[in-house]
């Protein structure tokens, strides 16, 4: 794990791949919780964590360095979550044909894999989840689609997603859910925090 | 317009009419920070000074939600007398059609129309009316994020807009500072995080050469232009979070400046980050920008 510096209020820990990102993640978000870290937002992403809004960017740096994460298999954490899912999606064929297997051995695929919301961007709610394995990645769209209607469960890269709301995107498109993703009322307003574990279960 | 605000108006004693929206007039608190991880910007005023004196003058907390508008100024019509003040990029203002001055509170009889005219010097002026405006917030904010869509939608003419009680009177003793934006900015920055990413000629045109403000700027960020920032690595960067006055440098080289409504991750590398964004809030498109600031590398672990 590296640090670099961001600015005079956060510091970028950049770890070795996503597993790393969740343990760090899980540490910082604890010994927030606990009081050892002053800090406004905790960002995991792809490799990094971004640890904003901290009073002494160099005393949070020191501060980070001298601790040891809890190791991997104690920070799965995560609430567990069943999306149903209907696998109707516009390019579910389409990926089944990229991993040269067919329709219902995708959809098995998918709904069969444990997923993790490995970290939240692009809109408010909306989780980047991993867990499949290498060699599954799918390619984004040539161009993306001016609209794509909320709860659309798609692929792209590593990652699978759901459309919080309605929106443009260009994530290939393999099933729906009529799950409710993000709700201003809720506490916390997001299903899918990072952390959270995943399962798209067939509707 | 929107449902919240219809229930809002039968419920409140007191409400605001919006007879001319201006180019884009938003609400503004001082925002939602800590939503970050679930990729909720943090939003808010772009000048967070200029709204919390605007509150003062009129007696609300530093917090409250007031008017941002955007070089074009607004006109309102209060429902029942009450107190505004504004503050921030100086304009005219006429309440009941009798020119007043900005930078204090003015009392405003019922019924009257208070009229914000376009910003002389500036862009960003604060309308603040004693009680606030109280629309439903949303995840602790009543902030417009023009990014994600939460908050109250930008202003159309013919909104309402409740105000809450009034709980304090003015404060006698602020004071305002005529100070014009100037048309040259000088803004310290520490490189990093991803300094590494770009050649040192990139390094040494950012810290010595000038920059234009351009006109595709906005509350998501301010677009520069001026020489092009040359990369070291090439390809893509794993979506990574970004800060508030990170200087983001996307495929064509030009830098742009994070602002209030800014991405929660981003896939272009940050070349550096501004130790402030406040003078950005004011900065009209055309205006220069020079960055200086401490090189700063990367912290290896112990």
């Amino acid at each position: 794990m590296w640090i670099r510096p961001v600015g005079a209020r956060a510091l970028l820990l950049e770890c070795a791949d996503s597993a790393e990102v969740e343990t760090w993640r899980a540490e910082l978000w604890r010994r927030r919780e606990a009081g050892e870290l002053v800090a406004v937002d905790i960002v995991p992403a792809a490799r990094t964590v971004l640890v904003d809004g901290v009073p002494d960017a160099g005393e949070a740096a020191e501060l980070v360095a001298g601790w040891t994460p809890r190791p991997a298999a104690d920070s799965r954490d995560g609430d567990y979550l069943e999306v149903p899912t209907v696998y109707d999606g516009e390019d579910l064929s389409a990926v089944a044909e990229l991993w040269q297997v067919d329709v219902d051995t995708a959809v098995a695929r998918i709904s069969g894999t444990e997923l993790r919301v490995a970290f939240c961007g692009f809109a408010p709610g909306f989780a980047y989840l991993d867990g499949f394995p290498d060699g599954w990645a799918v390619p984004r769209l040539p161009s993306p689609r001016p609209r794509v209607p909320a709860g659309a469960v798609a692929l792209a890269g590593p990652y699978a997603g759901i459309y919080p709301s309605a929106s443009p995107g260009g994530w290939r498109l393999v099933g729906r859910t009529g799950m409710r993703l993000f709700d201003v009322h809720r506490d916390p307003p997001a299903r899918l925090v990072p952390g959270t574990r995943v399962r798209l279960v067939p509707a | 317009m929107s449902g919240p605000r219809e229930s809002a108006r039968r419920d409140e004693a007191q409400w605001i009419e919006v007879l001319r929206a201006g180019g884009l007039t938003t609400v503004q608190d001082l925002g939602r920070p800590g939503w970050a991880h679930l990729g909720v910007p943090r939003s808010g005023a772009m000048d967070p000074y200029a709204l919390r004196l605007a509150n003062r003058l009129v007696g609300n907390p530093e917090p409250a939600a007031a008017l941002e508008t955007t070089m074009t100024g607004c006109t309102v019509r209060l429902h029942r007398a009450g107190t505004v003040a504004v503050t921030g990029a100086p304009a005219v203002l006429r309440v009941g059609g009798r020119a007043v001055d900005t930078g204090g509170p003015v009392a405003v009889p019922a019924g009257a129309v208070v009229e914000l005219g376009p910003a002389r010097q500036g862009v960003r002026s604060y309308l603040a009316i004693a009680g606030g405006i109280t629309v439903e917030p949303v995840l602790g904010s009543r902030a417009t994020d023009t990014l994600s869509g939460l908050g109250p939608a930008p202003l159309t003419d013919g909104d309402t807009l409740p105000v809450g009680p009034v709980t304090a009177g003015p404060a006698p003793v602020d004071f305002l500072p005529d100070v014009p934006p100037p048309a040259e900015l000088d803004l310290r920055v520490r490189l990093g995080p991803r300094q590494d990413w770009f050649t040192p000629e990139a390094v040494r045109a950012l810290l010595g050469t000038a920059y234009t403000i351009g006109s595709m700027s906005n509350r998501v960020g301010a677009r520069l232009a001026g020489a092009a920032l040359p990369r070291a690595v090439p390809g893509e960067l794993p979506s990574e979070g970004v800060v508030l006055g990170a200087v983001q440098v996307p495929a064509d080289g030009q830098p742009l400046i994070f602002l209030a409504d800014h991405p929660t991750t981003g896939g272009y590398p940050v070349i550096a980050v501004l130790d402030d964004v406040l003078p950005l809030a004011q900065a009209r498109p055309g205006t220069i920008v020079r960055f200086h600031g401490p090189v700063a590398g990367p912290i290896a672990r112990p």
